[in-house]
């Protein structure tokens, strides 16, 4: 049977390479990235959650319907979105 | 099996491995319908920005970045010692499940105490959307508008750590009792996730409000 759960060695690393991560977004914004400095940030913090979903939040140890359950909240999330920037970004459309 | 057996679950369940899955399952329905609950604000934020982006680069640089920083850290290290509260139930430890809910009660206590010392610098400053907003510079209005957010983005956030704190010293109180264990490991479990949960929101609303210049 594999693990079912993670081992303090594991959540140690999993706290480090997120601290690491806070760094390196911190410092990032200081940075002269100009249009990158948004997109790079999120990107780090996407990484970052998915740190805490696979191993704070055990998702690596899980089976595939629970899996399925946390991507759904996201997959609705991008719903909003797109169906949002949809009406947004066609406005000034003429007919 | 041979433990599933020695401790049987409640009806309807018919071993602790399905009985967990059933937690982890309703607690993740849960925490999707939460994704939704701050992706309003999160969607009502994107248009925003999307239309003015030069006067949330403003309005983000007003906000304290130390203070959004540590307090990312703070999550960060509770979301820790939570993990480890989650961990250390299993091995029957009571007094080291004790120390780790404690500090996770204490670290999530000194992220509401900066995230409030932040409200009143920003109140002190005039810059709390309403009648009095007063702001000098180019872009008020889209900045107003900006503040908006960040006390509804922030604010919702904080009333999520706010029965986070109250979640953890019900489980103080559980394990005060001897009620958490290695078999009935699940009440643990389940704030933990939620609590991870709120500690992701705060890792996008960092950047978005922070780091947005």
């Amino acid at each position: 049977m594999t693990a079912s759960h993670p081992t303090a060695k594991v959540l140690l690393a999993n706290y480090a390479a997120l601290m690491v991560l806070l760094g390196a977004t911190a410092l990032a914004s200081h940075a002269p990235l100009g249009v990158w400095r948004t997109p790079i940030s999120l990107l780090i913090a996407a990484v970052k959650m998915a740190l805490v979903f696979l191993f704070f939040m055990q998702l690596w140890y899980r089976r595939g319907l629970i899996r399925i359950f946390a991507a759904a909240g996201f997959f609705w999330l991008s719903i909003i979105g797109v169906l949002t920037f949809c009406d947004y970004l066609t406005r000034g459309w003429s007919p | 099996m041979s433990n599933s057996l020695l401790h049987p679950s409640p009806p309807p369940y018919s071993d602790r491995e399905q009985h967990s899955v059933a937690n982890h399952l309703g607690m993740w329905t849960f925490l999707a319908t939460e994704i939704l609950f701050f992706g309003g604000l999160f969607a009502c934020y994107s248009v925003y920005r999307w239309f003015s982006p030069e006067a949330f680069a403003v309005g983000s640089a007003h906000l304290e970045f130390w203070i959004g920083t540590v307090n990312t850290g703070v999550l960060l290290t509770s979301s820790l010692s939570m993990a480890f509260a989650d961990l250390v139930v299993k091995t029957n430890s009571r007094r080291a499940v004790q120390w780790c809910l404690i500090a996770t009660w204490l670290l999530g206590a000194l992220f509401v105490a900066l995230k409030f010392y932040e409200y009143y610098l920003v109140t002190r400053e005039h810059h709390v959307p309403g009648a009095h907003f007063h702001f000098e510079g180019a872009y008020a209005p889209q900045v107003e508008l900006f503040m908006f957010l960040y006390f509804a983005m922030t604010g919702l956030h904080a009333a999520h750590m706010l029965f986070g704190l109250g979640a953890i010293a019900w489980l103080l109180r559980l394990n005060y009792r001897g009620r958490l264990s290695a078999e009935h490991d699940a009440p643990v479990a389940m704030v933990a996730l939620y609590w991870h949960y709120v500690d992701c929101v705060w890792l996008f609303l960092y950047p978005l409000l922070y780091l947005a210049r």
